[in-house]
């Protein structure tokens, strides 16, 4: 048995002697992180997204996987908010990696460089799945997108420094293309001013903030609550009196109760991307909000 | 908006205008005075425009930012930071459950056949009680450290430590140490808590090999391999209090443990961990009653070395990755343990010493299967074998049963949050020779305050 201790320990240290790879190992929380370090980093960076659009972010487990790649990330990109309270945790904790961990440069949380909504006044979780910071879902207005780049660019020089004017060369670039981008987008999305809506979850508050969407109701009862039958009903009849004109969802959301409410009120239900990979246009920051704004515009038509 | 030069060009030119006139009447000497003038004025007017220009991109960048800021939404206060005299307070968490058992047998002699009893095992009482309910209390030190508590209220109204620990966080290169009172980290279900299980009791094998959970007081260290496979390697060193240790009044470790885990991605709906452990004890007088071959219950006592195999496994499948709609887990673990010393017989009194060796192995697989959000049903099997058991000269005065114990179980729970659970669960257990027991438990598990993330 001491043999065995031993034999492990000399493992272990062996393993000390092991070098660093030359990209900058990022480890993105989400996808649209991940998309946007991969615009600010180029070929610089070597980017691991821990979710998908697929899966909700609030509820991923910490999966071996995600901790191996923890242990090796020089830099973590997460949206914060405790959004990724149910897992985020474990990773730092058992990545045995001093420099992901809050405080440290290569811990980045986006949601600390944006102006946060839906702060709860009051926390008891009576109220359903709420987060103390403000609701983290972010990245659904394009603008935070920008603040979040801006804020991103000196933890990338910081960390990188000998890349330093390559960063900054792709930040100007992107910030530029995003700008005119944004332009482009508040313009085609005029028609949208003032358009009700329902929301499956309360995912979407920057968005409706964004394009001016009236926010009439959600499917959930309350925030992570499964929606119930008498709750749609009772959303049912909003829908009616508040001619309301779509239903909106995110890409992993179940589409069941959305569906069925959109049958009976006779209204559209869509799926949005959310993020990056969330549709087949969505295949980048560009393509995402592009074919949020078309989607929507089609609820419409 | 200002640009330097034509800015500099005209006032210039203002100035040699004004001077020109003067120029044209004075002396040479006169005219390069003027000239010098002209030149520090120049100099100066340069000097002013470019403390101008510096303030103006200064302004410039200011405004640029407050235009980004604009641009962003303006309705949400910014709130400082929080403060207050209890804002660095640990999170605190507390899991209350309870139980209602119906058994066909008698909890009070349960006992697995041909198994050493370890203490804390069987069914537990018939009727209501309360199931084990925790308070936790954990944070982060320092940037260093991490360290937590965990009292365990138990039914009989005791309370026990639980989990004392602190750890490092964030050490270089994948290392990780523990100190302090934890679950040791063998095998797969061994460092879970009783809120966390799928199903209400732990398997038979971790009751009859590990006293249904090893705490451990010792030190740990984890290495977790830079490798895009997990990959880790630990080891503990520890007292050895707990089955199948005993506690003793020595120096050194009675305990100690080495394990390695593996785990993955199998594309994006699956995900797996594998493990092989094992841990070391040499408990001293560790003190059980049985009922010998005469019908008497009588106390015995084991001195010698205990090793203990542990190979584990779960695989988890979930659509598209996201196990909130739907998802799948199945399990098993696989338990070998082989003992060598002396028994002592009678020991309170009239001990008859005699050599002692077993090897006995077990082990349980079990699927749990989310198939709404919400609901789970889980299945479990599992099966022990009495294997060899030699007590020497007291193979004279002790029962050699050739028994298999096996138990199965099914279970269904209803979380209408993450924050609560209830459940009903269905099992036989033939761990008794002779005497299968048919039992039902109803279980709720609720958590309050904090909610710290599960561990895989
Ligand atoms: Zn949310």
């Amino acid at each position: 048995m001491k043999n065995s201790v031993l034999i492990a320990f000399s493992i272990m240290f062996l393993g000390l002697a092991q070098g660093a790879s030359a990209a900058l190992n990022v480890f993105a929380c989400e996808p649209e992180w991940g998309a946007l370090v991969q615009e600010l980093g180029g070929d610089k960076v070597s980017i691991y997204t821990a979710t998908t659009a697929m899966q909700d972010p609030h509820r991923i487990q910490a999966r071996p996987s995600l901790i191996a790649r923890a242990r090796s990330a020089d830099l973590l990109v997460c949206t914060g908010s405790e959004l990724e309270i149910g897992w985020l945790p474990i990773l730092l904790r058992q990545s045995g990696n001093d420099a992901i961990q809050p405080g440290k440069a290569g811990y980045f949380e986006a949601a600390n460089y944006v102006q946060m909504l839906e702060k709860p006044t009051r926390l008891d979780r009576a109220e359903g799945d709420v987060h103390p910071g403000g609701n983290p879902h972010i990245q659904t207005d394009p603008r935070n997108i920008l603040l979040v780049a801006n804020a991103l660019l000196p933890r990338l020089t910081q960390i990188d420094h000998n890349n330093a004017a390559y960063y900054e060369a792709r930040h100007k670039a992107f910030a530029d293309r995003w700008k005119s981008a944004l332009q482009r987008w508040e313009k085609e999305a005029v028609p949208l001013k003032g358009l009700p809506i329902i929301v499956q979850h309360k995912g979407f508050p920057y968005m409706e903030n964004w394009l001016g969407l009236k926010e009439v109701a959600a499917l959930e009862p309350k925030p992570g609550v499964e929606p119930t039958s008498s709750h749609l009903a009772e959303v049912l009849s909003q829908v009616q009196s508040q001619k309301v004109a779509v239903i909106i969802r995110a890409a992993y959301n179940d589409g069941r109760a959305s569906d069925w409410l959109a049958e009976r009120a006779k209204i559209h239900a869509l799926a949005l991307p959310f993020t990056v990979g969330g549709s087949e246009k969505a295949t980048d920051l560009f393509g995402l909000y592009e074919d949020t704004i078309q989607r929507l515009l089609s609820a419409i038509k | 908006m200002f640009n330097k030069t034509p800015c500099a060009v005209a006032i210039g030119t203002a100035l040699m205008v004004i001077f020109s006139a003067d120029v044209m009447a004075a002396d040479s000497a006169e005219l390069q005075k003027i000239h010098n003038e002209i030149q520090q004025l120049k100099e100066n007017y340069e000097a002013r425009i470019q403390s101008l220009e510096t303030r103006l991109k200064d302004a410039e960048a200011f405004a640029a930012k407050a235009d980004d800021k604009a641009s962003q939404v303006a309705s949400a206060p910014v709130s400082g930071p929080p403060s207050g005299a209890n804002s660095f307070n640990p999170a605190i968490s507390l899991v209350l459950s309870g139980t209602y058992s119906n058994l066909s047998q008698d909890p009070a002699n349960y006992r697995i056949t041909g198994y050493v009893p370890s203490g804390d095992i069987g069914p537990g009482k018939r009727g209501f009680s309360l199931a084990e309910s925790e308070l936790g209390v954990y944070a982060n030190i320092d940037p260093d450290f991490y360290g937590g508590l965990n009292f365990a209220m138990h039914p009989d109204n005791t309370a026990s430590v639980e989990e004392a620990f602190v750890q490092t966080i964030g050490l270089k290169r994948g290392l990780t140490f523990k100190a302090g009172r934890y679950f040791s980290g063998i095998g797969y279900l061994n460092e879970q808590h009783a809120h966390v299980w799928d199903f209400v009791d732990n398997p038979l094998a971790y009751q009859a090999f590990l006293g249904t959970q090893l705490g451990e007081d010792g030190l740990q260290v984890k290495w977790l391999a830079p490798t895009d496979t997990y990959l880790e390697l630990g080891a503990e060193i520890g007292r050895g209090r707990s089955f199948p240790g005993s506690d003793r009044d020595k120096n050194g470790a009675g305990a100690s443990t080495i394990f390695a885990h593996a785990g993955g991605d199998v594309g994006i709906n699956q995900s797996w961990r594998a493990g092989l452990s094992f841990l070391q004890t040499s408990p001293q007088n560790r003190q059980y009653s049985v009922i010998d071959a005469a019908g008497d219950t009588v106390k015995n006592a084991f001195t010698g070395n205990s090793g203990l195999w542990i190979a584990d496994f779960v695989w988890k499948y979930a659509p598209n990755g996201d196990p909130a709609f739907s998802n799948f887990k199945l399990q098993g673990e696989y338990l070998r343990r082989r003992e060598d010393g002396n028994l002592a017989y009678k020991v309170d009194t009239s001990p008859v010493i005699s050599s002692y060796a077993s090897a006995q192995s077990g082990w349980y697989v079990q699927g749990v299967y989310q198939f709404v959000p919400h609901w789970r049903v889980g299945l479990r099997t599992e099966r022990l074998s009495s294997g060899g058991v030699d007590y020497g000269v007291n193979n004279a005065n002790l029962l050699r049963p050739d028994y298999i114990p096996t138990k199965n179980s099914v279970m269904v729970d209803y979380s209408p949050s993450e924050f609560s659970r209830l459940r009903l669960q269905l099992a036989q257990d033939k761990s008794r020779q002779g005497a299968a027991d048919n039992q039902v438990f109803l279980q709720y598990i609720m958590s309050l305050g904090a909610h710290g993330a599960h561990i895989y």
